[in-house]
Parts: structure tokens; sequence; C-alpha cells
């Protein structure tokens, strides 16, 4: 049972999204691969083609490999206008990588978003739960340090 | 019901109140176009292509999903809504492989009625479409996501009608494509091939599998006796093909058409239903006597048999194990006619007409050969493949005069048309097994109760004193209620009969286009029409079926029918069906 | 002296500890909830309807009318949903409220409920917004511990209790009818309106969804009563509403102003003007589904029938002010970007307009544009206004149609005949 992995109140109600979302939470992968969400169908009682259907609709969900950590850039104009452009590209840089993808150590992802509704803080990022606003450069590496550290001592 | 006042294209007419403006409109005389719109469907609204304006409304409301008010004042036809829906229907264009000359849909694609109608001539958008791979996975059902328009009509009907959901839109804006899960083949997936999401696809996005040059190999081919069999529905169902009133009885015109083709025997699956009823009511009657599983459900509707063996394979007992007409056919003319006419099975080419997609997956099964070589069906054409290829060859079907079928399997009865309407297997079973169980004649032929378009009906008949439940149920939605019910254990019916298709298979997914709930009804008419005026009305007084008994199969359930006119089925469930 | 900040809503905001009840309770939170069950439901719509509030979400629906609706109608179950998909780019008044007064939303929630006859709410939340579920998780099961929801609140026999679902990142969930497919458990896409949720909402129930801040204007309202609320803002706009102001501005943030402010007061007056001495090339209203305005315009007035008289729409208040660093179409072409990715994918002239736009736009953008292109462009955009099948397809050309208006020379300089003419001379 796939969703016993994932805490009681959310597999109480029928509530599909939040299931697959916190199933989803659950792996450093971040995503839901095949084999999983045919399982996650069945147990949830719905077809896996609507299954499917959910995980392709919605931003949060992938259904390929990412990393533990998905760094949300918010390219939307309040933060555009602040000079969002700078930290993605920064981001690029300090990583190695392009926006849409992981880090060889399946640390980070990289991903651009939607507006994240924090602009007056921007330009600002998403990094896993939590929101990092009014960045500049110099922010970056401090901040992919914390995480890498943070990493390292999880595991 | 209210009538209230409306203006369309100033002109004031007087309509029911909460009728849509689509209704309203063709009250008056206009026929708004439409695309995603299907009258057996919900509204979706999403082409929209019938938008109209109304005057105090900002925005232009889809015709099909807004409901008239009195006093409402529409233009079908300004300025503003000419001009949009041209945009509408050359933005559809422009993400849409147009190759309409190579078109399967080519002179009955619904978007290329309504671009023809708005007269587009030219398209201000840049061409926009990722070629994606045609899957033809499938023995029974093609699917181009290259001219899908999105309007979802084939969703709704594979998980609504038949509660199946297969497919499903996918993804989200320009991305959004309507695939299986994990855009898997067909052949990957619990597909049943029942062809129903063929039957509403408005473009080429999904269709049958073609397999007629095939049959011009096998007819050009000096070396092959080519036979020719043909499904009960496809009598009342080929004349839509060439623009005949919808139920029309055509079956001696049928006949001489498949002539003109150049099948060298034109024979009918009729007389194999009636050997069908023979050897079915018999083992009904074996399993009541000998106490084995019950209900027994029927086994001659191959999407029927994909379903079960892919999402209830424990429940597989209690299907019948006689084959279907088509494959009893097929068995019969690898065999039997083999031996009589002296030709070699190889040379022997087998094709069927038959209203239906899966009889291309049933035919290819490897369990339909009773030489374990040869399959016993070489081909399936859909009736409306049987409309293309007689176009082809340039047949005006309508002026054809009436012939008659080849003997030895030409001899036919009521109770074998009936097959092709959902009841019709269970009444014509119930005319032969009243008669054997209680020695009598049975007065009253019809059994009203198991007819039309009811989603399960049930009738209770008295067998000479006891008292025998029966159940008919259509489209696989109402199958999959029954297989739960016989889960339950509380399932009271002792024979039930199971069609795939929406009112039997005169609603097929190999008929005609656009064929509608209305349609179905006015087709079933003409079956039980037909049932009518053929002389002999049950399957044991066809002299034919008895000579092939006292000739051949010595008796019903006998070592020969076993070998020939029965199968097994196979637990084909995969992981991920629901 | 003119007061631009109000406090209406937001006079906890930063005064009161957002995890702690008891703070909320201690400065007469609640008291509201423990009042409205010796009232008739009648008499708190009434009084919801007299107070003229608007939906806060942007489409600006009488609250008191909907309430009513639901009130009337005859079928149950019942729903409320309180909608915190704030998705629109520019706005962030509702995650303020959220994190700020969690309690106010809920004490909100519950007297809706009751006035409406509804026992079972939702507030869906998107699910970037994690600090804000938490802080209303905590604060949902504090206000059941303390007897405010649950079964027989407050002793009255009313039962009312709340859920939180998160949205996984889709802004057309925010339109009322793809937020009840995602409760739902499918994919945010819209249905047919009418029947409208009120009368046919989650699961074919009467549904009552307000937007965050709507609902946290109740508490006020009841308990101050409507004669006071109306006697701040205009004629035809009462009251106050949440301002997100946010882009080049020295200020940013999230400011509760009376309706009658300008923008221009919202920018130099809250906002501190522009930084380092720049100037505002435009000005973008409600979000990026709004309409963008040239500095000339800044002294509108934020009032319903000023909008409407200008061809405008306030949508959920938001003001993005946009220095002359940037470039206008560089600055659409962002927009666009946003509605192309969170199109749903439904209706033909979304789903296909907005690429369509994108890639026209380039061509103004790279000045390889054609005339023909400015027409082509002006067609989609038309169209996709006026038969989208919701209201993100419906105002995605705002802000194209707004600048092809008031910056129109900006396209023109895209056009490749015209930017040969003029570099030749």
């Amino acid at each position: 049972m796939l969703l016993e992995t994932i805490n009681k109140e959310s597999r109480k109600s029928e509530n599909i999204l939040n299931a697959l979302l916190e199933y989803q939470k659950s792996k450093d992968t971040n995503h839901i691969s095949e084999e999983e969400l045919a399982q996650l169908a069945e147990e949830l009682g719905i077809t896996e083609s609507r299954a499917y259907s959910i995980i392709t609709f919605y931003s949060l969900f992938s259904t390929r490999p990412r990393g533990k950590y998905i760094i949300q850039v918010c390219n939307d104009v309040p933060c555009y206008v602040n000079g969002s452009t700078n930290i993605l590209e920064e981001l690029e840089d300090y990583l190695e990588i392009r926006v849409g993808g992981t880090t060889h150590d399946g640390v980070f992802s990289l991903e651009r978003t939607s507006c994240l509704g924090c602009c007056n803080m921007s330009p600002a990022i998403r990094i896993g739960e939590k929101v990092y606003g009014s960045l500049t450069k110099d922010d970056i590496p401090r901040i992919i340090s914390e995480y890498r550290r943070k990493y390292h001592e999880e595991i | 019901m209210n009538m209230i006042e409306v203006t369309i294209n100033n002109k004031k007419i007087s309509v029911p109140e909460g009728i849509t403006i689509l209704d309203a409109a063709k009250s008056a005389g206009i026929e708004i176009p439409t695309l995603c719109y299907h009258t057996d469907q919900s509204v979706k609204a999403n082409c929209r292509v019938c938008i109209v304006e109304v005057e105090g409304m900002k925005t232009l409301p889809s015709a099909c999903s807004t409901a008239v008010r009195n006093g409402m004042a529409i233009h079908t036809n300004s300025a503003k809504v000419l001009e949009a829906r041209r945009v509408i229907i050359e933005m559809i264009l422009a993400n849409h492989d147009a190759d309409c000359l190579k078109c399967h849909r080519n002179l009955s694609c619904e978007l290329q009625n309504i671009a023809n109608q708005a007269g587009v001539r030219t398209n201000r958008f840049e061409n926009v479409l990722e070629f994606k791979e045609i899957d033809d996975s499938s023995p029974s059902i093609v699917r181009n996501p290259n001219k899908c328009i999105k309007c979802g009509r084939c969703v709704e009907m594979c998980r609504e009608v038949q509660g199946i959901n297969i497919i499903e839109k996918i993804g989200r804006s320009s991305e959004l494509e309507i695939i299986p899960a994990f855009g898997r083949y067909l052949s990957d997936v619990a597909c049943v091939s029942c062809g129903q999401c063929s039957t509403v696809c408005p473009v080429a996005a999904i269709y049958e599998k073609e397999d007629i040059d095939k049959v011009w190999d096998a007819i050009n081919d000096p070396g092959k006796h080519v036979i020719v069999q043909t499904a009960p529905a496809v009598r009342v169902s080929i004349g839509e093909e060439f623009g005949m009133e919808p139920g029309s009885i055509v079956t001696g015109k049928l006949v001489a058409a498949l002539r003109r083709l150049g099948f060298d025997r034109v024979f009918d699956t009729n007389f194999t239903a009636d050997l069908t009823i023979i050897e079915e009511g018999n083992e009904l009657l074996h399993r009541l006597k000998t106490g084995g599983v019950l209900p027994m459900l029927t086994s001659c509707s191959p999407g029927w048999i994909n379903f079960i063996e892919q999402y209830y394979p424990e429940l597989l007992p209690h299907v019948s194990t006689c084959k279907s007409p088509q494959q009893m056919f097929g068995a019969l003319a690898k065999s039997y006619y083999a031996e009589k006419t002296g030709i070699p099975v190889k040379d022997i080419f087998v094709v069927s007409i038959m209203p239906c997609t899966a009889k291309k997956y049933e035919a290819k099964r490897p369990e339909m050969r009773v030489d374990g070589i040869h399959p016993d069906v070489d081909v399936v054409l859909t009736t409306r493949e049987l409309g293309r290829i007689l176009k082809q060859a340039g047949i005006d079907f309508n002026i054809l005069e009436e012939e008659k079928y080849d003997d030895p399997f030409g001899i036919t009865t009521g109770a074998a048309v009936i097959f092709g309407a959902s009841g019709g297997v269970m009444e014509a079973a119930l005319r032969t097994v009243y008669e054997i169980v209680t020695g009598k004649t049975l007065d009253k032929l019809d059994f009203h109760n198991v007819r039309g378009m009811g989603g399960i009906k049930e009738a209770e008949v008295d067998l000479g004193g006891t008292k025998v439940k029966v159940a008919v149920a259509h489209s696989l939605l109402n199958a999959r209620k029954i297989l739960e019910l016989i889960k339950s254990g509380k399932c009271e019916y002792t024979f039930i009969e199971v069609m795939c298709c929406p009112g039997g298979c005169i609603g097929g997914g190999g008929q005609p286009y656009h064929t509608t709930n209305e349609l179905r009804r006015k087709r079933i008419e003409a079956i039980y029409e037909a049932d009518r005026h053929i002389p002999i009305r049950k399957s044991h007084e066809n002299p034919a079926v008895q000579a092939l008994y006292d000739e051949y199969l010595e008796k019903p359930l006998g070592e020969k029918s076993h070998h020939l006119l029965h199968t097994y089925y196979t637990d084909k469930k995969k992981k991920d069906c629901s | 002296m003119k007061k631009y900040n109000l406090d209406l809503i937001t006079r906890n905001c930063g005064k009161i500890d957002p995890y702690s009840i008891d703070s909320y309770i201690e400065i007469g939170g609640y008291d509201t909830v423990r009042n409205i069950f010796a009232q008739d439901c009648e008499n708190i719509i009434n009084e919801i309807k007299k107070s003229e509030l608007r939906g806060r979400g942007g489409a600006g629906f009488p609250t008191g009318n909907k309430i009513e609706y639901v009130y009337k109608a005859n079928i149950t179950p019942k729903f409320l949903v309180c909608n915190a998909d704030e998705g629109e780019p520019g706005n962030f008044k509702d995650r303020f409220l959220l994190e700020n007064d969690p309690h106010q939303l809920i004490e909100g929630m519950i007297i809706a409920s009751h006035a409406a006859g509804i026992n079972k709410g939702y507030i869906y939340i998107r699910g970037e917004y994690n600090k804000a579920i938490g802080i209303l998780e905590i604060a949902i099961e504090q206000a059941r511990r303390k007897g405010f929801l649950g079964k027989n609140i407050c002793g009255s026999g009313f039962d009312f209790d709340i859920e939180i679902y998160s949205g996984a990142g889709a802004y057309v969930c925010g339109e009322e009818f793809a937020l009840i497919e995602s409760i739902e458990g499918k994919a945010g896409r819209p249905r047919n309106k009418p029947p409208y949720p009120v009368s046919a909402g989650i699961f074919n129930k009467p549904t009552l969804i307000n937007n965050v801040e709507t609902l946290s204007t109740i508490p006020y309202i009841i308990r101050e009563g409507a004669e006071k609320y109306t006697s701040v803002g205009t004629a035809s706009s009462k009251g106050t509403r949440l301002v997100s102001l946010s882009g080049n501005v020295n200020r940013r943030g999230v400011f509760e102003v009376p309706f009658g402010i300008s923008v221009r007061e919202i920018i130099f007056n809250l906002g501190k003007g522009i930084p380092h001495g720049r100037r505002i090339k435009m000005v973008q209203l409600g979000g990026a589904s709004g309409p963008c305005i040239p500095p000339e315009m800044i002294d509108i007035r934020l009032d319903y029938e000023e909008f409407a008289k200008n061809g405008l729409s306030m949508g959920a208040g938001a003001v993005i002010v946009i220095d002359d660093r940037h470039d206008i179409l560089d600055i659409l072409r962002n927009i666009l970007v946003f509605f192309k990715h969170e199109s749903c994918g439904k209706c033909t002239p979304c789903r296909e307009g907005n690429r369509h736009i994108l890639n026209i736009l380039d061509k103004f953008i790279t000045r390889t544009a054609t005339e023909k292109d400015l027409s082509t462009l002006e067609s989609i955009l038309n169209v996709m206004t006026d038969t989208s099948f919701c209201g993100l397809g419906q105002a995605a050309p705002t802000a194209i149609l707004t600048a092809l208006k008031y910056f129109r020379h900006q396209f023109l300089l895209g056009i490749y005949k015209e930017f040969e003419i003029r570099n030749a001379v």
C-alpha cells in the first residue's frame, strides 16, 4: 500500500489531489513513476487515465525524476521587472544546469514557476516549501550551500 | 411547457422555454454549425464554433449551451459572428494535419463540413502542428493524434457509456492531448476494441483499421476461393451509406452487391447465429441440469469478451464456451465446407462484414484456428468499410436487384436476424430453450421485455413450471453492473445476454457515421421488422442447421461441436485496470 | 489629512500572533460568532447586502446576493468554499490575510455558513502557500478545540467544519468551476455556466464560493454594521479593499485603501514613488489579466463606475508599476507566456490563441512583423475575449488590447516597413 507512506490525515478524506501531492513529496526524487501511479490509482479507486490526467494537469507534479529540492524561480511581471532573470541566470551558472534540469548529484532541480504570490519580496524563488525573497545574485551561493549541507545531514 | 418569444436573425419565433439557442434556431430553419456537440452526449461547448451574438451580452455565447430567455435577440450570422467563427476554424486547422485528399474521413469529416460552410479560403495562422506518431498497434482501432481537435467526444463515450476510461484529456494548454495513460499504445492498455470512440469522432483522429485492400487482393487472386458472411445488423444499416433512410432493410441488395464485388460465395452469418442458439441453448440446459456455473453469460460480443478477460477474468467460468456466429462460420468454412467442396483450406479466404470493430481482434485470436494454422476468419470489414469498397468498385447500391444468399449457409431464421439488436440473442435463445424444455410450441414469439434501449432489461420465463429469470445488458457500463452483481452473490438471473455496444450490434463501432441513439432505435425497429417477415422464426427449425447436425456435427455439444464451435478464454488482466 | 491606509479588516495584521487563537480572542475575536446565532439568517444576509460588499477575488459579484442564493436553495448538503487560490500575478493580499489573521477568515466563514445554511466548508488554497497552509491548519484545530468549529458551535445547534484542500499549481483553479473540479479530484477545467455554483457546485450541490478577503470582511460588517462600512468609499463603491502594490516601486506591500483613492496616490503616497528617480512607463492594474495604463491615466480612482466608464477592470486589486527601463512588448510577452502556460486547454480560442499571440508578438519584438500580423493579432485578441469558454481566455488578451490602445506606437515600431523607413531617415 503506497498510500500508507503518507500521513493518515491526507488519506482520510476523499482529497485525491492531496494524496498524490503528499505521496510525491515523500519521495526524494519528487516524482511519481508509472508503476507507482498505477498502484496509487488502484488504491484511490480511480482509473489510471484519470490519475495520469491529474498529474499532467497540475504544475507541481512530475512524472520524471527530479532533485530532492525543487528550486522554482518566479518569472512573472512583478519579479521580472525586479531582476528575476538575473537570479535565474545566476542559478543556472552556479548549479551548472539549464532551467528544467537536475544536478548530477540529484540534489537540485531548477524550474520556472508562475507567480508565487510573493511580489512584495521580488525577485522571489521557492525551494521545497520555503520562499526566499528580495534576492540578489550574491544570495545564491549562500542559499545553495545551506541546502547542500541539509542534504548531507539527512543522508 | 411554457412558450416564450425570441428573435433570431430579426425573425420572431415562439419556442419552449429553456431550450438551447441551437435548438431554437433549428426550429426556425437555421442550422448553426457545431463541432464538439453530439446529441447523445453532454454539452461540452469547447470548440466554440457555434457561437452567436446575443443583444445585450458582452461575449458571444455558444448556442449549444445557452438557454433562450423571453425576449432574447439572437444573431447567428452577424459580421462579428462570421469573423469569430472563421478565426476559430482557422485556429483548429492550424493545429491539424489537413491532408483531406488522403484522409480516412474525406467527404465524411465534420471539420471539412464546417470549414466549407464557413467559407474558409485561407489561413491567417501558421501551422503549428507538432507531428506525433500514429498508433496502429491495435488490430481494430487506429489513433491519429495529428487530426485530433480535442472535442473530447471519445473520452466521454469511453468513460461514461462504456465505463472504461482508456483515453483521457492529458496535459494542459496547447500541450493538451487525448491519449491513454502515459501515452501508451492501444495494444498496451485495456482497450476492448469496441470502436465506440470511432463512431463519435468528428474527424479522423480515431478510426477503424482499414482492411479493404486485403479483400481486393484476395478477390483478385485467382488461386483463392473467397467467401463472405454478413452479420444480421449489416442488412439494416448498409443502406445508410448510400443515402437510404436509416432502418431500410436491404438484405437482397446487400447480397447482390457482394456478388458484384467478386466474392465466390455469399453466405449469411445468420446461419451460424442459429447454430449458436442450438449450442448455447443446450449448454444452458446442461449447466442447469448438472449444476454448472450460473448465471451463464452470452459470448458472441467480442468487445464484451475483451472486457471480461481484461477486467473480470475471475468470472470467465460464467461465460458460455460457444464461439460467436462469425467464428463458428469461419470454423465450419475451414472444415466442413472445405471437405464438402474439396477446396483446400489454404485456398479458402473468409471475409466477414460486421458492424463491429472488435471482430477484427476476434478474428486474429490465436485460438480461432481449427486446423491450428489458418485463421478461421481471414479478414473482417466493418459496415463502413463495406460502404467504401462498394464505392471504390463503383457499384450503385440503390439500383441493384435483390438476390439470395448461397447454399449451404443461406437459410436462416428470424431468431438469427434479431441477434443484431440488444435482447435479440436472449429472445432467440428463449424461443428454442422453451420448446426443448417444455416440448410445447411457443405461440407468442415476441419477448418484448428484453427489447429496446433500456440499459438492463429483465424478464421472467416459465419453462414448464420452472420460473427462470433472465437479463439483458448493453454497453459496458451496464455489463460491469451485472458483473458486480454476480460478484456480490446477489444475482438472481440464470442467463444473461451482454452486448458491448449501446443498442447491441446495430450500434456497433463499425456502423455508418453519425450513429445516434435515434438511429439505433430505427435500426432496431428494422431488425424486428425483418424478423416478422422471415417464415421460420426459431433457430431449431432451421432445416439447413438440422442437416448440418445430421450430416456432420452429430449432436449439440458433441465432440465435433466441441472442437469446432466452442472456445476458451484467457485471463488478460493488466495491472492498470480499475 | 487624507487617510490612504485604513485598517477595517487589517487591524490585527502584525499586531496579534497568528499562531494563537487566544491573542485573537483577547481583542474580541469570535464574539461576533457567539452573537450571530441569536439573529435571523435573513438579517445577517441583509446586513451584508446593505454593505454593498462585492467579491474581492476579481469578479466583483455582490456578496450578499450570492449568499442569499445559497440560503434559498432547497437542495442539501450545501458547501462553502473559500477561494484562496490567489494565482493572479501581482496579488498577494490573500496570503497577507491568511498568514496574519487566519481566525478572522474562519470567523467570516462561520458567519456566512450559518447565514446560508451550510455545514461544510473548504479552504482551497494554492499549493505554493505552504506557510499559510500551516498557519491555517493550526488555527482550524484551535478553533475546533474552543468549540467554534465542529458540532453544536457555541451551543447553538449549528454544525460547521472546515477542510483544507491544497491546489497543485494551476492558476485556472482560481476560476470557480475549475476549483470545484479540482476539489472533486479531477483536472481543473471549468464547466458550463449556468447553472452557477450557487445552484450546482461541488458534486452538483449548492456551493457558495468567496474570496479570502471577501470572507474576512464579513466579521467587520456584522460586528460594526453595514452603515459604518459604507461610510467609507464612494457612491458606487463602498468600504475598503486590499491593494497589492509591487513592481518598480519603493514600498511594496499590501495596503487597505478606501475606494476612491487614485492610482497615483497608491503609487506615490503609499508606495513612496519609483526608486532611483526613474519614471513610470506603464502600470498594470488588477493582475496579469488586467489593463495596462500609461502614466497619463494614473489619476483614475479605484471606483467600479469610474473604471467601467474607462473600459477598465479592477480585478483583484493589484497595482504593478513598471518603470522606463523596461520594454513594453517584452513585458507583454512575459504576460502571454504566463497565460499560455496556465491555459487549461479546454476551448479552442484560448488553447490555440495564446500561442499564436506569442508567435506574432515575437515578430513585433524582432521587428519582422507586417501589417497583416497586426490585424491577425487584433483578430485573435478580440475572438479570445468574445468567445473563450471562461474568464482566463476572456481576460488574457486584456493587457495587449489595452497596450494596443495606449501604446500602439510600440507595436508599429515592430512592423518591418515602419522600422525600415525610420532607419532610413
